[in-house]
């Protein structure tokens, strides 16, 4: 490998990162999104040594009683469960399960869906019917009962419900980013760079997909925002990962406990999590959304 | 031995009506016959120019000598091989031989490459060369073309001029070293200013890499100061070829005349007879077996609609018209 090019290489990732920095910064909200999920993202990677106490172990007041159903205090930021268990705790270990399947179901759905839509998009004729029929035999699938079915059959793991996230958010990204390639392999580029000796595959994966990024951030970003509100909503209805605290689970042992009318910042803090970090992710896409159609850029 | 050769080529398009238009309008399928029975050949070294007004089939004509669309019938014969039946490392090879420039600097680029990646890419793609060979050959051609590689090397289309953006078209094709250059109207969305210095570039670099080239255009007066030969064209058929000379100062077809009497002249006391045309260029499509330019031809009868005559490869210097009545024609002017 000759020096030049890793040279090149490094300052070529350079350029990358400044530039996307660049246009995240461009935009007031999306730099909001980006500095909120950068510190979720800090607490989720330091986790274990950020929570005071153990998620689910019993707290005692300094008078030696069980802390069961306290509000929030200084001791206890965020109150109790009505088993003494520090919530805070919980919401901070919960943030590290959460951004571990938003970031990988959103990853690998925003992967597989950008590939079928490039593909079909590129190739048309049949291989674009097949794989768009696929699309549609699956946004006809419910999510529901599709994750009942999926953790009846392989038990409440992280990696089913990952998976049923995964099986179900790839549709619209596919769909999306085939409308793109269909509009950008029309362009006079893609006859040069055939007529250049560019095989079909340099095509879709050189020439093409650097024009569909913004589009394809932008649904990465929307993917992980959508994985988090499902994983909620599964783990809510007890179809979580048994083992692992999660946001939408500790609702879900809200509701067990049956104390949802006393204990509101027991409701409280997990919902006001989801929501401030769902809406972050969407402030950033909105930079990409910008990227993607210029016209909606303020002049 | 010509190196390229065009046989009897055609290229339709089929225009299929819509489901719903076929079941209750009983539309049919129709054709576009962009391009009809072609014969040209153009020998090494050699720059033919393809004339015509727009719609007449010379990017559809340019497109199946790059490789980039099969011709519906005919073959196109590459120092005797035929591009249809190459197999894929054949055709790559062909992709290489035979290089285009294209005609808006601004869509031909892809706005997402720096300039060096656009010239490397070609012999990238290829792999012609190791990379610090294809970085030198680029470097070297990016300075041929007049922009040295210092500045231009890490720079975006859209930092560049129309000008030098047609520059680094002509040099994404050229680095590749081809033997054909086919250039589609590569001057018209270049403002007139600039037009000159990229013909001269053009011209320069085709005596110092000696390669063929193909040159189309619909300005006659840039042919004139680039071509050795000159086909005509109209709707689809190539109405007349010969030298430059020939075919200017002695048009033979009555479609290359009136074309030749449109040519503005730079003196203001020059009277010139108004073209005796008639109606516009119509659509190819369906068009009846016969001369497309039948019916707008001052000279046409019953016969031109229903005989065509082709030019004829095998006599590539000859000054020929497709029109079977020339002798008539010409007896009527005198």
């Amino acid at each position: 490998m000759p020096e030049g090019f890793e040279r090149g290489l490094l300052a070529r990732i350079t350029r990358t990162v400044g530039e996307h920095y660049r246009i995240i910064h461009a935009n007031p909200l999306s730099r909001i999104g980006f500095w909120v999920v950068s510190v979720f993202t800090i607490v989720a990677i330091f986790a274990p040594w950020l929570a005071p106490h153990e998620p689910w172990a019993m707290q005692y007041d300094s008078e030696g009683s069980i802390a069961s159903l306290r509000p929030p205090s200084l001791e206890f930021p965020v109150g109790t469960t009505h088993l003494g268990y520090d919530l805070f705790s919980q919401l901070i270990l919960a943030t590290r399960t959460t951004l571990i399947i938003g970031a990988v179901s959103g990853f690998i759905s925003i992967v597989i869906g950008a590939n079928i839509g490039l593909v079909a998009g590129y190739y048309g004729g049949k291989i674009d019917e097949i794989l768009m029929r696929l699309t549609d035999v699956l946004y006809g699938m419910p999510f529901l009962p599709f994750i009942i079915i999926l953790i009846a059959l392989f038990g409440r793991k992280l990696e089913f419900v990952i998976l049923a996230i995964v099986l179900i958010i790839w549709r619209t990204s596919a769909r999306v980013i085939r409308a793109q390639t269909i509009a950008i392999k029309q362009r006079q580029f893609i006859t040069a760079a055939k007529a250049r000796g560019c095989s079909n595959l340099r095509i879709i994966y050189r020439h093409i997909l650097p024009n569909v990024l913004p589009l394809l951030l932008l649904y990465a970003a929307f993917n992980i925002a959508w994985s988090i509100i499902t994983e909620a909503s599964a783990s809510f209805l007890g179809f979580g990962d048994g083992t692992t605290i999660s946001w939408g689970g500790m609702l879900y042992e809200l509701w067990l406990s049956g104390k949802t009318r006393v204990a509101w910042w027991w409701f409280a803090a997990p919902s006001l999590c989801i929501i401030t970090l769902v809406t972050s992710l969407v402030f950033v896409s909105r930079a990409y959304e910008e990227v993607a159609n210029p016209r909606l850029r303020k002049r | 031995m010509a190196l390229l050769e065009l046989n009897n080529v055609s290229r339709h398009f089929e225009l299929r009506p819509g489901v719903v238009e076929r079941v209750l309008r009983g539309g049919k399928t129709r054709v576009i016959k962009a391009v009809e029975a072609i014969n040209l050949s153009v020998a090494k070294d050699e720059i033919l120019g393809i004339a015509g007004e727009s719609g007449c089939g010379k990017s559809t004509t340019c497109s199946m000598v790059a490789g980039l669309l099969p011709p519906s019938s005919g073959e196109v014969l590459y120092r005797d091989r035929n591009v249809g039946e190459m197999t894929s490392s054949e055709l790559n090879d062909h992709r290489r031989r035979v290089q285009m420039i294209f005609q808006d600097p601004y869509e031909s680029l892809n706005p997402r490459f720096r300039v060096s990646d656009i010239v490397s890419e070609g012999p990238r793609a290829l792999r012609l060369w190791g990379e610090r060979e294809i970085e030198e050959q680029v470097a070297a051609m990016l300075a041929g073309v007049g922009l040295p590689a210092g500045k231009y090397w890490d720079r975006y289309p859209h930092e560049l001029s129309g000008g030098e953006r047609q520059r680094v078209g002509i040099a994404s094709a050229l680095v590749m070293k081809p033997e054909l250059v086919v250039a589609d109207e590569p001057l018209s969305m270049l403002d007139v200013s600039i037009r000159a210095g990229i013909l001269d570039l053009l011209k320069e670099l085709s005596r110092q890499r000696n390669f063929a080239c193909i040159y189309v255009s619909h300005d006659l007066s840039i042919l004139a100061n680039i071509a050795d030969r000159l086909l005509i064209m109209y709707l689809g058929q190539a109405v007349e070829v010969g030298s430059v000379h020939d075919v200017i100062k002695n048009p033979k077809h009555p479609y290359t005349r009136a074309l030749i009497s449109a040519v503005p002249v730079p003196d203001p006391r020059v009277k010139r007879s108004p073209p005796k045309i008639v109606g516009e260029i119509s659509r190819p499509v369906d068009p009846p077996p016969g001369c497309r330019f039948a019916s707008r031809c001052p000279h046409a009868d019953q016969s031109c609609s229903e005989v065509f005559i082709k030019l004829d490869t095998n006599s590539p210097l000859a000054h020929q018209a497709a029109c079977h009545r020339l002798e008539q024609i010409n007896s009527e002017a005198t």
